[in-house]
């Protein structure tokens, strides 16, 4: 069918663009590598000097990565929010499943003593903290569970998850509060978000995470595309709602505590990713949307990762600060013309 | 009528919620092949039926089965394949193209990834065909009016291949000729496609035309099942809206105000159209028609009419030939303000 060509079309595209994205990310940093030994480093022959090696291998490596891996799990998780609440603004930061996560890591690092400096951990520090993010977010997620079976009303449910991830921001304020000087520096550190929180080491552990939340979004297609004609008619269709919700929340939940806790919480990606991957591919059937959407989420993450580290010797720009810009106006652009957009309607 | 026409067979059911049951001892049964209409006030419960029918809402007690089977011990898959709704619910699906929102129909019968075979397309593309939508196959939803959403939800419930399809007010949202687009429609595709189809609506006009059976929902007698003109003329149709302002005009199958007329008039017309609208207007203007049966007896008031332009009134002896409706009511308005004001002169 017509559809489905274009459907690859656009992702050998974004693949394309995301291979040239990767190849910029190596390129670029802080120390200037010829565009030769990074490539010769790749193909596992040696450089000149060694130095360049490490740095390609164990920082511009493993952070490419992790870019691309975190774009694509915060933006299909961002998908997943907006088609199960029929809500065009849901997001896991706004339905503060990224603030519980957030709120496990401050526990882990505030109380918990999971020392960190910018990026890179210790290890028992560092898995105190992913766990401290899984609880957190699995802790929301758990609320928000049991509020969507009383709030029926998604939008009301919505404005129930900002209110809870208000609280837990307010509780991470009084933890920091009480806490220590350096601990309170390497989470506000943290919170500035940064793709370089994966050591090379702790890469594959990342990376199976995240392709295990990944498999269960694109499981979770067909009830998706069911759930675009609401509830009742999903229903209708012999969707299990109680069972699709249970999933996409297990999705969501390993998707936002494995990135916030290694990157930190990142907003604007999921949010505004799902709307470009619609407004470019022309649908809304998860058939195409879902993988274009990953793939979208993956080159913007590349992107802003791209901006982040551009400023070369003078340092990076901590990610929070790119993400916005990006995301924000996107967001804009959407509400302004919702009349005239077709998933709107 | 054959056993195995029958669909869903409700006995001594029970509807409502857990706190409050709404009807008692409901006995229904719907016919395959058949448009079946349910009417009844705003707020009766339509939908609460309804919503029982398609196990969404479990009855309190009773029997229902469906195709001879309880209706709860249906799995929800099995229930998708012998079930299909449309309803007045608000979709997201503005970014699907009809084809593709027509296919979504077609999961219950495919597999984990939702792929479709050619016999699936197939399907799919008759019941484009059916609804009469196939020029827009390829459209966005968005870009639809209301009546062909609604045609493409019918198409959607046609390829789920479902015996029986429920449609809460379907006509709920639309104009006139798409009310009665679509009302033709469902009837054409019980007939053709040998469904069951019951829908709520409060179009009584069209459902007293297009309806093989009615069900008609009141807080007094409950459901009342039957052919729709044996219940038109044991008078079940008045018990549907209790008011004494409002009546049902069997004759012309329609609801209308109760004729209260403070005057009476000799009414002589030319043919049955002309008799009937110079009766529509004298009832709105307060006067009461009596036909030229009691032409004997000697009234201060008569009109008789032999053209639309050839209205003749006499009054007391006197007549009058007026061109238009517009005059005659002018004058009998002056007229009777007169009487009134002698007579309260006097």
């Amino acid at each position: 069918m017509k559809a489905e060509r274009k459907g690859y079309i656009y992702c050998l595209v974004l693949a394309i663009i995301i291979g040239i994205l990767i190849m910029a990310n190596l390129l670029f940093g802080s120390v200037e590598i010829p565009p030769k030994a990074v490539l010769n480093t790749l193909m596992g022959n040696g450089t000149e000097k060694a130095s360049w090696e490490f740095i390609i291998w164990e920082s511009r490596f493993p952070q490419c990565i992790t870019a691309m891996l975190c774009g694509a799990a915060l933006s299909a998780s961002g998908l997943m929010l907006q088609t199960v609440f029929n809500n065009p603004l849901a997001d896991s930061s706004i339905l503060g499943i990224s603030s519980g996560a957030s709120l496990g890591v401050a526990v882990a690092m505030l109380i918990g003593g999971g020392s960190i400096a910018a990026g890179s951990f210790v290890l028992s520090g560092f898995l105190s903290v992913i766990f401290g993010a899984f609880i957190g977010a699995s802790l929301i997620l758990g609320i928000i569970l049991i509020l969507s079976h009383v709030i029926k009303n998604s939008i009301m449910l919505l404005i129930a998850g900002i209110m809870i991830g208000y609280v837990t921001s307010s509780v991470i304020s009084l933890l920091n509060f009480f806490s220590t000087s350096e601990g309170v520096h390497s989470y506000i550190i943290w919170g500035m978000g940064n793709f370089g929180g994966v050591s090379l080491k702790m890469l594959p552990y990342f990376s199976l995470i995240i392709v295990c939340g990944l498999i269960i979004a694109i499981l979770l297609i067909k009830p998706l595309n069911a759930l675009l004609l609401g509830t009742r008619y999903a229903e209708n269709l012999g969707i299990n709602i109680r069972n699709v919700r249970n999933l996409m929340f297990l999705s969501t939940g390993i998707l936002t505590a494995a990135t916030t806790a290694f990157c930190g919480p990142i907003a604007f990606i999921g949010l505004a990713v799902p709307h470009i991957a619609r407004l470019f591919s022309g649908t809304s059937n998860h058939n195409s949307l879902m993988p274009i959407t990953i793939l979208t989420g993956s080159a913007v993450a590349l992107t802003c990762n791209l901006l982040c580290i551009l400023p070369g010797e003078l340092g990076i720009i901590p990610l929070n600060a790119v993400t916005p810009i990006i995301g924000a106006p996107v967001i804009i652009y959407v509400i302004i013309n919702q009349r005239k957009i077709q998933y709107f309607n | 009528m054959n056993k195995d026409s029958i669909i869903i067979k409700g006995e001594n059911v029970s509807i409502g919620y857990r706190k409050q049951t709404v009807y008692r001892e409901l006995n229904f049964q719907l016919y395959r092949g058949e448009l079946t209409c349910l009417l009844g006030a705003n707020g009766i419960g339509k939908s609460t039926l309804l919503r029982t029918l398609s196990a969404t809402q479990p009855a309190l007690c009773g029997n229902i089965s469906l195709l001879g089977k309880p209706i709860s011990s249906y799995s929800e898959e099995e229930l998708s394949r012998t079930v299909g709704v449309v309803l007045t619910d608000r979709t997201y699906a503005g970014g699907l193209t009809v084809r593709e929102l027509v296919s979504l129909g077609r999961q219950p019968h495919t597999g984990f990834f939702g792929r479709l075979h050619q016999s699936d397309k197939d399907i799919i593309e008759h019941a484009i065909n059916a609804v009469g939508i196939a020029r827009k196959a390829n459209c966005y939803t968005a870009e639809l009016s209301d009546g062909e959403r609604q045609k493409v939800m019918i198409a959607k419930a046609l390829v789920q291949e479902s015996p029986l399809i429920l449609l809460d007010e379907p006509t709920a949202f639309l104009d006139v000729i798409s009310r009665i687009e679509i009302m033709m429609l469902l009837h054409r595709l019980a007939t053709e496609e040998q469904k069951a189809i019951l829908l709520s609506t409060h179009d009584v006009e069209q459902a007293l035309v297009l309806a093989d059976r009615l069900w008609l929902l009141t807080d007094e007698n409950g459901l009342e099942c039957g052919v729709t003109e044996d219940l038109i003329l044991s008078n079940r149709m008045d018990a549907l809206f209790p008011n004494k302002e409002i009546r049902f005009d069997l004759m012309h199958g329609i609801y209308s105000p109760t004729v209260q007329g403070k005057q009476n008039i000799l009414l002589t017309a030319g043919d049955e159209t002309l008799r009937h609208w110079a009766q529509n207007a004298l009832n709105r203007n307060g006067f009461f028609c009596l036909s030229d049966e009691n032409k004997s007896k000697n009234y201060p008031l008569q009109l008789e009419i032999s053209g639309k332009d050839r209205l003749k009134l006499t009054q007391n002896g006197e007549e009058y030939i007026h061109k238009s409706f517009e005059s005659l009511l002018t004058s009998l308005r002056q007229k009777t303000n007169i009487a009134e004001k002698k007579y309260i002169n006097n």
